[in-house]
């Protein structure tokens, strides 16, 4: 599914500065049976965010009105675990486009470019600069420049920049998808598979 | 040049490689399961394309399967609904689905190896980061979220960027009572859950050589626990032995053809990895994890840590152990436990079932424990009673239920209830994994044996002749 287009972006931040977020967290598997990518911001981190009886835990952050804004900023090894895509789109639907954090597991890190959310990687002492900031005033905005491969802490203007892969970087900033560019050379593929040992 | 294990595969399968990007990668055999495909198919459809290569393709249903009265229709609407996509899905695109009832039907990674679908020197992806599994046959296997599904659906490649490498050496011998989950479970508690994050693993010396096919199925299986994509072990005559005339494999001439590649899988001396480590079989103990992450596991034996010795975040360490309800410096020894859960694709094999049956055999099941043990996949379970292992189960208390995912990760009524305790062969202890508030213990089958009939936390070692 071809997705937005990611060029820059201004926003507040949401920090969440617990390490090892895994994806089971994001979203626990008992909501991935739908059988459309539909709804499901409604479960982003449920079990942190509900309690069993379905009433917001005042204590977990999306449930402090002080936070908002569209980048999310995690601890380290963020996206550990599970391969579900869902945990992107749950992140996509609830309104997040980026998150920031020291360190991505890779599938979620993968999954995350397929729909439309730019992952940041800075290193582990800005995301604390990025962290204090936040925490003194949550009203700190941030720009995520991805065609300068840069992110802002907009008050005093620190900045880092951040690694991406060219291509991914392309597809980005034009809502390109994999799927549009496997399309487009499906008669190599088919003459390479004639020759594959199995 | 010298090449590595992982190099010889990965190359062999590049159709194309983006100037300053990923490489387009042919993906041999594609395992569809429930819960990652539905919206991929949409996909499909969305753009009015069908499946590129039904034949390399293979769906079963695991995921949020019932393991009990799985002759009656599914109960949950939503599970239904899913697996009645499959299905649909299955049939629109040609493509062999074994479901539910099904006499091949079982979690994607016992099935996949056990009709040779999985062989050496294959690529072999799956909506499922435990996928690594399928590495234990020396072919690069790794999970792909549900975008990458459309993709090798709809094209059969995938867009991958290369990993880096790294190979861990253990030689030596392993003590009594340690299993290969226990080596994988140490390998994580060494490396962290992220130690192997960027890197595609390879196993190698005496341990894995020693090994069973199955054993080395639940060391790569557990790779992504430590962050690796996959990880992988050379082929050798055992493999070959394991994957001879299954439904799959080749036959005839294909087979000789595909030995002649297959007996190239080995990394070349003196080949070039990112990153090596080496460590020694017989310091391993059997393991036991006390945290919410696999890498938070330590040796039967020994306490739990402080945080400043683990090191890293306290705050994160301290929130885990008030969810387990743990402190510092206590010993798991003699820990109360709720639930045994024997099953998934990291220990739900008949040599897990077979170990477990023989530390319980002659034994009762403790009183306060609830049991569930779920073979792998229908194969398994016939291989149970096959065998007499039901029979000395069941004298010691334990029912046997149908194959599926179950409460490794709670997607069906498989549950742990909020504040309970299961001791879990499975892979992954985090927060609510095996139900909203449960409480993982990763742990052997022998290990888990040996909770279900002192209905606590045992070291396994003293209940082995």
């Amino acid at each position: 599914m071809a997705y937005d287009k990611f060029n820059i972006l201004n926003s507040t931040a949401v920090p969440l500065s617990i390490e090892n977020v895994d994806t089971d967290q994001i979203i626990p598997a008992r909501f991935l049976k739908a059988t459309e990518r539909v709804g499901f911001g409604d479960n982003l981190f449920r079990d942190w965010r509900y309690n069993n009886d379905d009433t917001p835990k005042t204590d977990f952050v999306l449930n402090n009105d002080t936070f908002s804004g569209k980048i999310l900023v995690g601890g380290k090894n963020f996206g550990s675990g599970s391969s579900r895509e869902h945990a992107a789109w749950a992140i996509y639907d609830y309104g997040f486009r980026c998150v920031v954090s020291s360190f991505f597991a890779d599938i979620f890190r993968n999954n995350c470019l397929n729909v439309g959310v730019l992952p940041v990687q800075v290193s582990p002492e800005f995301l604390e600069q990025i962290f204090s900031a936040i925490e003194a005033n949550p009203q700190t905005s941030l720009t995520v420049d991805l065609p300068n491969q840069k992110i802002t802490l907009d008050a005093k203007g620190d900045n880092e920049s951040f690694e991406i892969n060219p291509y991914k970087k392309e597809n980005m900033i034009n809502g390109f998808d994999d799927i549009d560019y496997l399309l487009n050379i499906k008669e190599d593929i088919r003459t390479f598979s004639k020759n594959t040992p199995l | 040049m010298k090449k590595t294990l992982f190099d010889k595969v990965w190359d062999k399968h590049v159709v194309q490689q983006i100037d300053q990007g990923p490489d387009v990668l042919f993906i041999d055999r594609h395992m569809v399961h429930e819960v990652t495909s539905p919206v991929a198919f949409l996909g499909l459809k969305n753009r009015n394309i069908k499946v590129m290569y039904p034949d390399r393709t293979f769906a079963t249903a695991d995921h949020n399967t019932p393991t009990i009265n799985q002759h009656l229709p599914v109960q949950d609407p939503l599970s239904a609904k899913q697996l009645d996509a499959l299905e649909k899905n299955a049939n629109e695109h040609g493509i062999s689905y074994w479901g539910l009832g099904h006499e091949k039907n079982g979690i994607v990674h016992v099935v996949g190896p056990e009709y040779g679908i999985t062989v050496p020197g294959a690529t072999i992806v799956c909506g499922d980061s435990h996928t690594s599994t399928h590495g234990a046959f020396g072919a690069i296997a790794f999970g792909i979220g549900t975008s990458e599904v459309e993709m090798v659906l709809s094209t059969q490649c995938i867009l991958q960027p290369k990993p880096k490498k790294m190979r861990i050496t253990i030689d030596g011998v392993l003590q009594k009572g340690v299993t290969p989950k226990d080596v994988a479970l140490f390998i994580i508690s060494k490396l962290t859950t992220s130690g192997a994050t960027g890197y595609f693993v390879e196993y190698a010396g005496d341990v894995f050589k020693n090994m069973t096919m199955e054993g080395r199925m639940t060391v790569c299986n557990l790779s992504i626990e430590m962050g690796a994509r996959g990880g992988m072990i050379a082929p050798d005559e055992k493999t070959f032995h394991y994957i001879k005339d299954r439904e799959f494999t080749p036959k005839g001439a294909a087979w000789d053809k595909a030995m002649d590649y297959w007996q190239e899988l080995y990394s070349d001396d003196g080949a070039k990895f990112d990153k090596e480590l080496f460590f020694e079989g017989n310091e391993i103990e059997p393991m036991i994890t006390f945290g919410t992450n696999p890498g938070m596991g330590i040796g039967i034996s020994k306490d739990i840590p402080t945080a400043e010795a683990i090191g890293g975040g306290a705050a994160t360490y301290q929130k885990s152990l008030n969810y387990m309800g743990y402190n510092e410096g206590e010993s798991m020894i003699g820990k109360e436990i709720d639930f045994v859960f024997i099953g998934s694709c990291t220990n739900g094999r008949i040599e897990d079932f077979r170990a477990f049956t023989e530390i319980v055999k002659g034994q009762k099941k403790a009183d306060n424990v609830t049991a569930w043990l779920v073979p792998g996949s229908h194969k398994v379970e016939k291989a149970i009673k096959d065998e007499g292992l039901l029979d000395i189960l069941e004298e010691s208390g334990f029912e046997l239920r149908e194959p599926g995912c179950s409460a490794c990760l709670a997607m069906n009524d498989d549950k742990v209830p909020k504040g309970k305790y299961a001791v879990s062969t499975s892979n992954r202890n985090f927060e609510g994994r095996q139900g909203p508030g449960s409480r993982t213990l990763l742990a052997s089958p022998i290990m888990a044996a040996a909770a279900a009939i002192t209905g606590k936390v045992t070291d396994p070692r003293t209940l082995i002749n």
